[in-house]
């Protein structure tokens, strides 16, 4: 018995079957999910993943927020379904305003694609209840339009409430607000980060790490032995 | 105006046409009028001033290229050869892989970002073309010198152009080169190389066959972008009332092409095309002339159901357009719909815009009115080829024997280390990583190698942990002394990169990059370089399986050092035992694989200390490097090493460093017995290694090599944090860090 996690395409979607692989090597069942479709085929979870949906013209994740799979994601991850967005994904659910804040050009205006190093903040929600508080790893971050911000006072809450998921160590790469890399919603069902966890699940390729797994592992536990 | 139509062409025999505006010679024009027993309408001149034009025709480089074909070795790994959009190779377990190397150096010069972004799309579509899924890109630069005000200008572009179409592809981009010298300065090099993955069965090719098949033209609309010369034609002869300049340099839609590459590969999954072509250089023109060459019979097209971006453009500019993203397929009527369906669930368009016939002509037709009625082979396959004359320049001999092995070398072991530090900091030998950190390499999810590595190397099969690995090299300056040795040096070096990271080399693709065929002196490189390739694959046993050729790199006089890019693929049966340059440690031992004599023409050091370009290149030795390469490959296989990294140029002191760097370790190294140090750190002598083997693998390594004589000197021990060449100085690995690290930030951000 194992969960079902879809994984959302959108047109311009690039780590869609680099996810599908990550949930796979976790033990989960990966379920595709197109983004014409409202259908979310019973999955206990979705990941949005990375590239540039929609080319991101007009603004990152800006035009994915209005297709249909959306809708049905926004309703259930209401209703607390664990939601997990990377990179664009991240972008996705600022744009949704199921995370708060927004992400801006990088500082230094360049692509970055390098290993990053990371603290997990928060250890308690739904996609990181496999790591401990304070853990550091290492996973790769790659994009242009990474730069969290937030007005202070949404950074004051975030912080207060243990909001704050992950922070950048080892130097900002891109400017980001108080280093924030992710962040969780109050609830802790919905988190959304710009490094790219999916990309750290085997050893031989990518980093040849594995930190990004927990993330996986994570969700599996808290589905099939919840 | 009238509309210049088939019947109106033969009624109006003298009207004057502006064939040598749009770049053909008077004989050629003749020959136009012969093929067709009359002018050729404006359309047909359009035509065939395009696919004549020295890009799509090859017409100076043609009788050299003829070599690749008749002395390819026998080689049973090549499915599909020359010709095509691009080779396939077979790399085993049902695998075919497909890979090819092109430039686009003139474009981005002009416009640095475009002209790169469309760089990666074209070559990208050559790929998908062939049946494949793209996996991975790399992309060889050259640009003028480092601190040139206007390099700060084209490589800030180009890569910006190369991440921000790449990276919106979701390809890894996993390897290339930047160079820097100031022949390049007018004339960057922007070549670009993708590599895609099927099945045998999956493999397609550019032909139309079958009378009866719908010809399907999808993508993006068609617009008035990278006309080119046909502005000309467009601008000045046929209708004043429109604008007159339009952009020569294409503009790119990355997301466009992403949605086209999942919507063809879709397609592909259904079987539902017998032919395709992706759009490229010459647009229309080229796709629908190639696809009715290559087929069995001819093809009728009807112009205006073309998606227009602009409606003002005429046919002729429709048929010459080279804007981005499109695809040309021919389908069989019953699977029509069903490659709609897919068309429309991606939300790319597609119009049936012709259809093959039983005939032997390509016929266009516009609102009913023929305009193009033309035997395709004279368009495609069968253009002027020109046996242009050539001959040795004669500053050869001089710049030959200005050697460098006479100049002036360090005097003090000090001495010796601040060369070394001036060379490992010198742009181009400096670490690139500022540029490829602004591109994706771990997107899909299967890249095992990517720079700094020797080669990039990429997973193909996750259950079997079957893998291919590529590397591209070019030396200009080595080509400049010597063309013949020069890209025979270029191929052993990307032979040996492959090698080095444990892949076996099965094939090549190159890029030709020389200045004005219609001097003989540059004539006379591209010949030699030609031939020095053909006879370096069939001693390899590696055949060309394509590339493409670049001339007319050259600003008035001056042209660029002829620059043979050579891109080596190689198969890996187990990703896992790739050997990657890092030493990581400590305690493992190093070997120095190959001889290593006075070699200093051409070499790094020559240009960093001396500024000097002279001599002869270092010698070329194929046979060893076949046995070096067999070396490495068995020694990945049977984990005898830990670590391997070719030596090139900036010598075994380069090697050395870019390996400590990246393990983060450092190396003790001894100087052998009867080699003066100065040039054991900077020879750059030709089939070398530097190979870091565990203690408890070296008497099974050394019995290998001395078993299969390949001289293997033991010349130190990965250890501490420092590079320590014993006797002479010592580097912190700190203090090489800032040195290699600093440059290209420095000078460029």
């Amino acid at each position: 018995m194992t969960a079902r996690v879809g994984v959302v395409t959108f047109p311009g979607t690039l780590d869609d079957r680099d996810t599908q692989r990550a949930v796979r090597i976790a033990g989960l069942e990966p379920v595709p999910l197109w983004h014409r479709d409202k259908d979310l085929k019973q999955v206990d979870a979705v990941v949005l993943p990375g590239g540039f949906s929609y080319g991101d013209y007009l603004r990152a994740g800006a035009i994915s927020r209005f297709s249909p799979v959306m809708e049905t994601v926004i309703e259930q991850a209401r209703g607390g379904m664990p939601v997990l967005g990377i990179c664009n994904g991240f972008q996705v659910l600022t744009e949704t305003h199921l995370l708060p804040g927004a992400m801006l050009r990088n500082n230094h205006l360049h692509f970055i694609c390098r290993d990053q190093k990371l603290r997990v903040e928060n250890a308690d929600t739904a996609w990181t209840s496999d790591y401990e508080a304070g853990q550091e790893i290492s996973v790769p971050l790659k994009n242009i339009d990474g730069r969290y911000v937030a007005d202070e006072r949404t950074l004051d809450e975030l912080e207060a409430e243990g909001r704050v998921a992950f922070r950048y160590l080892d130097g900002n790469p891109n400017g980001s607000l108080r280093d924030i890399a992710g962040i969780t919603n109050a609830a802790g069902n919905v988190v959304g980060l710009m490094p790219h966890p999916e990309h750290a699940v085997e050893p031989g390729v990518g980093t040849g790490r594995t930190d990004g797994l927990g993330f996986f592992t994570s969700i599996l536990k808290k589905l099939v032995n919840a | 105006m009238t509309l210049d139509t088939v019947k109106h062409a033969g009624e109006t025999p003298d009207t004057e046409q502006p064939w040598a505006e749009l770049g053909l010679k008077q004989d050629e024009y003749e020959r136009i009028r012969s093929i067709l027993g009359r002018r050729p309408t404006g359309a047909e001149l359009a035509m065939y001033s395009v696919m004549w034009s020295e890009h799509c025709s090859y017409k100076s480089s043609k009788v050299h290229l003829r070599q690749f074909g008749e002395k390819a070795p026998e080689n049973d790994a090549l499915l599909v050869g020359i010709g095509e959009n691009a080779g396939v190779v077979d790399v085993g377990q049902g695998y075919a892989v497909t890979f090819k190397v092109e430039s686009h150096n003139h474009p981005s010069y002009i416009e640095p970002y475009q002209g790169a972004a469309t760089g990666v799309g074209g070559i990208v579509r050559d790929i998908l073309a062939m049946g494949a899924r793209p996996v991975a890109v790399m992309d060889p630069l050259r640009f003028g010198a480092a601190d040139h005000p206007d390099t700060k200008r084209v490589l800030p572009g180009v890569v910006a152009g190369i991440g921000g179409y790449g990276n919106c592809l979701g390809l890894p981009n996993i390897g290339g080169e930047v160079v820097f010298d100031a022949c390049y300065q007018g004339n960057p090099l922007v070549n670009a190389l993708c590599v895609g993955v099927m099945k045998h069965e999956d493999i397609h090719l550019a032909k139309a066959s079958g009378a009866g098949n719908k010809v399907i033209l999808y993508g993006a609309r068609t617009g008035g972008d990278g006309i080119g010369g046909v502005s000309v034609l467009a601008s000045e002869t046929f209708d004043d009332s429109k604008p007159t300049k339009r952009p020569a340099v294409q503009v790119g839609d990355p997301f466009q092409e992403k949605l086209l590459i999942e919507c063809t590969l879709e397609i592909f999954r259904e079987d539902l095309v017998d032919g395709i072509q992706d759009l490229g250089g010459a647009g229309l023109s080229c796709a629908t002339s190639e696809l009715a060459s290559a087929g069995s019979g001819g093809m009728r097209v009807e112009l205006d159901r073309v998606h227009l971006r602009d409606a003002t453009l005429s046919p002729e500019e429709i048929l010459m357009s080279e804007s981005q993203e499109r695809m040309c397929a021919i389908v069989e009527p019953g699977k029509v719909d069903r490659f709609l369906e897919i068309c429309e669930k991606w939300d790319v368009i597609a119009t049936v815009i012709g259809e093959v016939t039983d005939g032997e002509r390509l016929e266009i037709f516009w609102h009913g009115e023929q305009i193009v009625d033309v035997p395709p082979r004279t368009v495609a396959h069968e253009g002027p080829v020109y046996e242009r004359p050539y001959a040795r320049p004669d500053w050869q001999d001089a710049l030959q024997a200005d050697d460098a092995n006479k100049l002036a070398r360090p005097a003090t072991a000090e001495e010796l280390r601040e060369q070394v530090l001036k060379v490992i900091s010198s742009p181009n030998q400096a670490s690139k990583s500022w540029i490829t950190d602004q591109y994706d390499r771990f997107v899909q999810g299967n890249t095992v190698l990517a720079q700094p590595e020797d080669s990039g190397m990429v997973r193909i099969d996750e259950d079997t942990n079957l893998g291919v690995a590529v590397a591209t090299d070019g030396n200009g300056r080595y080509a400049k002394l010597d063309p013949y040795a020069g890209a025979q040096l270029a191929l052993a070096e990307s032979y040996r990169n492959v090698a080095a990271s444990g892949a076996r080399p099965l094939a090549i693709s190159n890029c030709l990059n020389f200045g004005s065929p219609e001097d003989p002196a540059v004539m006379w490189q591209f010949a030699e370089a030609t031939r020095g390739l053909a006879d370096g694959c069939l001693t390899l046993g590696t055949p060309v399986t394509g590339g493409n050729v670049s001339l007319y790199n050259q600003t008035g006089e001056t042209a660029i050092h002829p620059t043979p890019v050579v891109a080596v693929l190689g198969v890996i049966d187990d990703v896992n035992r790739r050997t990657p340059i890092a030493f990581s440690d400590e305690g493992h031992l190093l070997y120095l694989l190959g001889d290593t004599k006075e070699e200093l023409g051409g070499s790094a050091w020559s240009q960093v200390v001396h500024d000097h370009l002279g001599g002869l290149p270092p010698a070329v030795d194929l046979d060893r490097e076949k046995l070096l390469g067999e070396i490495l490959i068995s020694a990945s296989r049977d984990g005898m090493v830990d670590a391997a990294h070719d030596l090139s140029d900036g010598g075994l002191i380069q090697a050395l460093a870019e390996s400590c760097l990246r393990g983060g370790k450092g190396a003790r190294v001894v100087v052998p017995d009867g080699i003066d140090p100065f040039v054991l750190l900077f020879s750059e002598s030709a089939g070398r290694a530097v190979v870091a083997v565990p203690r408890s693998e070296e008497l099974r390594f050394t019995d290998m090599c001395g078993a299969r004589g390949l001289p293997a000197a033991r010349i130190g021990v990965v250890d501490g944090e420092a590079i320590d060449i014993q006797g002479q100085f010592s580097i912190p690995l700190a203090e090489l860090r800032e040195a290699h690290e600093a440059t290209i930030p420095a000078l460029i951000a």
